[in-house]
């Protein structure tokens, strides 16, 4: 049996019947991060002996009928921004190499609880700020479809690794695009939940008010049944919101008669890619066939998101980033003179220039005469982009849409012009200021060999429309061999 | 030399009385060793959160309602950004853009009988940080984060104070108000109330104020007056000799009666306000309200004119035992027991404020029952013990243990009433004290004080005092 080649409900299912187990899963995958790691580098961590060890206890309690659930005996991997007990959890980053958690993240837990297995913290761009995971302390991720290209980012790593057959599905974090873009990068699925959906207890935060965890998975299937099981109100978490309905899954319908989809103009215009353009429409296309009613609309404040999304996610940024100074826990300069110099000295060997350029942004536009000017403004914008979806949501059921603007870019192209870098994220950003969910799939393959994204975005809470549609499109899609 | 006027507002730390800390479930009792009420979140750790305690906002509200502020209906955190390591986030979560009341006043009595009205800019809720501890041997620092976390109201008044007293009587009644109220025990010493003094001086009919300056590390009211004076002076004199007042920080050392400047405005901080994405908007709630206004006691100005109506007490009395919502409380616990309110409040005033200021006790830790000074109050009555006994007893039940007709059987104080068994000793004492006989015969009417504690003595203190000079007299004069 090819186990490595199984989605992650395939393999529980495996397991459950007793055709495979859960050790042997973990040591299939542990034997593929063996041979391809020293080429993709997901990972920042991989403890084997922990892995192997969970992976009994899993084997055990699903024979003793403890487990039952579609995810027991998974072997997955988690961002490395999100905390785990025990377990080296670094952002990616020099100024928190040496640190190790003394709880795990709310998420993780669930994860853990719904009886999928934690293989290792996967490579990130350095707390979650780049878009193709080449700013971590650890080196870039390379894109498993094409090593020579960036995987995307900030959650490069958990998108390789399930790219690559490192892990079977993975944990990412989504600030503006950092599950989805990536996802749409490396072929595989991605979901940003609705804001304050899953728990951001225990994730080391970026952007606090747009930070959201989500899975990244081999199929939408898989998507839908990771979120059930990391979904949920938690005290701990006074941005948590508590949910009428949870079940995802029961979302996995073959069936989009009648559902309304609105393709935004703006997001097809200067810049899109044709090939990217010409797969989008494509996937449109097949959705119609199956009784979607599509149509064409104006979206409006496009451009603005940009400058939006990093006003406020460096704003918080540079606060977020505070604690990291040496004093209680990660790096601190071996040398200095006094604490201030202790301070400047640690961060400013702590922290990469990607990061040094967001805090200085975010502490700029908080500062005393500029707050208003930019902080408050950006604010308002949100709040201005918001009521745009409003407006198509009392419409269109779904919006359709490119992840990204092109495919992967090649390695090495893009930090050298940071405002290019950013404006790749035009399409996913307003999701996170909008608060919305939004899923990123495979629709199609470049002639450069790389994956091309669909994006499909819900309203608040609306998950099930997006991964309805997102499964029936899957169905009729059909694989794509990348 | 011109005349200068004192223009005085205050920013006054509460620290609140709840269980937990403001934003995790930590205790907030004082003492332990350090770093033991301690968790991920009040110590910065990554990827943790803070969660609000609903009864910091309960407090906060009652001071606001009790100090007339308008209370703000949707109200929000903000981060204060600043690194220093007693702070774990490098922010202090506080409210700048919208404090949880606002405009609000008290008025206080100053020394001619009349009420001046104190405006409050605004009140708003915070979390305090850790504490430094430097070991000067070893060269380093530590850091304790028991008190990171410890939720704080700000009071900050506007410049309504123009001398010390007016100081001094505005802490009195915020202090009082929110004792009442229970949201603080508010002590200087212990620092669960800080005051800092922003003072300028102008001359007399300006109508501009003067520079100021922002006065710390004030720890008693007597500290306050002194730093007021020093600091007035300061200012007058940097004026007079056309320096001008430099806008700054200092500190004030109460041993050495001076203050040193700590920082100045030009290093003054950007503190980076932002609204705290952590935490989501408070919605104050008509309901929530209404049943903070159903809980507010009946304060201390309105219980003075109701004692003075109800009770007939002198003024001092009043003063005194409102001073305290514990006093107060026990006084119309006891008084509905025993319907004597002025042998009440002398118990209340004389021997507990004694034993309170000998054990460097506060009233709230009084502990005795209302029914066992009811009960002193009605054996005395009774004539069953004296006062001598009375107060031996008092002091006995005191911690709240002890039965007081238990105490007095035990140790034996039932006053000796019998007019035959007195008339014995008193005999007795006569005929022994032929010299105070004779001075008292003589026209020395103070002798026979003497006489009545040698007769005391004898009878181990438990006669009764009246009966005892009632006899003499009538031995004597026979």
């Amino acid at each position: 049996m090819d186990l490595l080649n199984l989605t992650a409900h395939e393999l529980s299912a495996a397991i459950k019947s007793g055709e495979t187990t859960a050790v042997e899963a973990m040591e299939a995958v542990l034997k593929q991060i063996e041979s391809s790691e020293s080429e993709i580098n997901a990972y920042v961590t991989v403890d084997k002996e922990a892995a192997l060890a969970k992976a009994k206890k899993a084997d055990e309690d699903i024979k003793s009928g403890k487990l039952t659930g579609p995810l027991a005996g998974v072997p997955v991997a988690i961002k490395d921004n999100m905390c785990t007990k025990d377990m080296l959890t670094t952002c990616s980053s020099k100024i928190l190499s040496n640190f190790v958690p003394t709880f795990s993240s709310e998420a993780v837990i669930k994860l853990e609880e719904a009886g999928a297995v934690v293989i290792g913290k996967t490579n990130m761009d350095e707390f979650a700020m780049g878009s193709t995971t080449e700013t971590s302390f650890y080196g870039a991720t390379k894109n498993p479809r094409n090593t020579e290209h960036v995987p995307g980012g900030s959650s490069g790593g958990s998108a390789a690794a399930v790219a690559a057959n490192e892990a079977f599905a993975a944990l990412g974090s989504d600030t503006g695009g950092s599950i989805r873009q990536p996802a749409g990068y490396c072929g595989v699925v991605g979901l940003k939940p609705t804001y304050g959906t899953v728990s951001r207890y225990g994730l080391i935060a970026y952007g606090s008010s747009l930070d959201q965890i989500g899975p990244l998975t081999k199929d939408v299937t898989d998507c839908a049944l990771i979120l059930d099981a990391i979904a949920g109100k938690d005290d701990k978490d006074s941005t948590s919101i508590g949910r009428e309905k949870y079940n995802f899954a029961d979302s996995l319908v073959d069936d989009v008669k009648g559902m309304k989809i609105g393709i935004p103009r703006d997001y097809f215009g200067e810049g899109l890619d044709p090939e990217v353009k010409e797969a989008v429409l494509k996937a449109a296309k097949v959705l119609e066939e199956k009784g979607a009613i599509v149509e064409e609309f104006d979206l409006s404040l496009v451009d603005y998101a940009i400058p939006t999304y990093y006003t406020i996610a460096a704003a918080e940024a540079s606060s977020n980033l505070e604690r990291f100074d040496g004093v209680k826990y990660g790096h601190r300069a071996a040398e200095y003179d006094g604490l201030h110099n202790m301070y400047k000295k640690t961060r400013s060997e702590g922290f990469g220039p990607e990061v040094k350029r967001r805090i200085m942004l975010g502490s700029f536009v908080l500062s005393s005469g500029y707050y208003d000017a930019y902080y408050l403004k950006a604010l308002r914008v949100k709040a201005l982009i918001k009521k745009a979806f409003d407006e198509a949501f009392a419409k269109y059921d779904v919006i359709l849409g490119p992840v990204a603007p092109t495919t992967a870019p090649k390695l090495g192209s893009s930090l050298a012009d940071p405002i290019k870098m950013y404006l790749s994220d035009i399409y996913t950003i307003s999701v996170n200021l909008a608060s919305l969910p939004g899923i990123s799939l495979p629709c199609g393959k470049a002639s450069n060999g790389l994956p091309i994204g669909l994006q499909l975005i819900g309203d608040c809470y609306r998950e099930d429309n997006i991964i309805r549609a997102a499964y029936a499109y899957e169905c009729a899609r059909g694989e794509i061999k990348f | 030399m011109k005349e200068y006027e004192t223009v005085i507002g205050l920013e006054v730390h509460v620290e609140l009385a709840t269980k937990t800390k403001i934003f995790c479930g930590c205790s907030t009792e004082f003492g332990g060793a350090p770093n033991t009420h301690t968790c991920p979140v009040c110590t910065g750790m990554p990827g943790s959160l803070p969660v609000l305690n609903k009864k910091v906002v309960e407090y906060a509200t009652a001071v606001g309602l009790a100090t007339n502020c308008d209370i703000t209906r949707d109200c929000k955190f903000d981060r204060k950004n600043y690194f220093y390591p007693d702070n774990p986030q490098n922010y202090q979560i506080s409210q700048l853009y919208l404090p949880i009341c606002r405009n609000g006043h008290v008025d206080i009595k100053l020394e001619d009988g009349s009420t001046k009205e104190i405006r409050i800019h605004e009140i708003h809720m915070e979390e305090d940080a850790g504490k430094l501890i430097h070991d000067e041997w070893e060269d380093v620092s530590f850091v304790d984060y028991n008190r990171s976390g410890v939720p704080l109201i700000e009071i900050v008044s506007e410049p309504d104070m123009r001398s010390a007293k007016e100081v001094v009587a505005y802490l009195t009644k915020l202090r009082n108000t929110i004792q009442y109220l229970g949201a603080s025990d508010c002590k200087l010493q212990e620092g669960s109330m800080r005051a800092d003094v922003n003072l300028s001086v102008r001359e007399k009919g300006a109508t501009e104020f003067g520079t100021r300056t922002e006065m710390k590390n004030l720890n008693s009211f007597s500290a306050i007056e002194r730093a007021i004076e020093n600091e007035r002076a300061r200012q007058i004199d940097l004026i007079e000799s056309g320096e001008g007042v430099t806008q700054e920080t200092r500190r004030w050392n109460d041993d050495k009666e001076y203050s040193y400047a700590m920082r100045s405005k030009e290093d003054a901080q950007d503190y980076r306000y932002f609204p705290d994405p952590d935490l989501v908007p408070i919605h104050i709630t008509e309901e929530f309200l209404d049943e903070i206004k159903a809980k507010q006691p009946e304060f201390k100005d309105a219980k003075m004119l109701r004692y003075k109506e109800e009770f007939g007490l002198p003024d001092y009395d009043i003063e005194q035992i409102t001073d305290s919502k514990k006093l107060a409380d026990i006084f119309e616990a006891t008084v509905a027991i025993c319907n004597n309110p002025k042998k009440v409040s002398n118990w209340l005033i004389a021997e507990t404020m004694r034993i309170l200021k000998e054990r460097q006790l506060d009233s709230v830790d009084i502990k005795f029952k209302p029914e066992a000074l009811a009960r002193i109050i009605e054996l005395t009555d009774k004539n069953e013990i004296n006062s001598n006994a009375a107060k031996e007893v008092f002091e006995a039940i005191f911690d709240g243990e002890v039965d007081p007709d238990d105490y007095v059987k035990e140790h034996g104080l039932k006053q000796v009433n019998d007019e035959g068994a007195l008339r014995a000793t008193v005999e007795q004492v006569i005929a022994n004290n032929p010299q105070s006989v004779a001075d008292y015969k003589g026209g020395k009417e103070k002798a026979i004080g003497f006489l009545v504690g040698q007769t005391m003595k004898a009878m181990q203190g438990k006669a009764n005092p009246g009966m005892v000079t009632k006899l003499l007299k009538e031995l004597l004069n026979n």
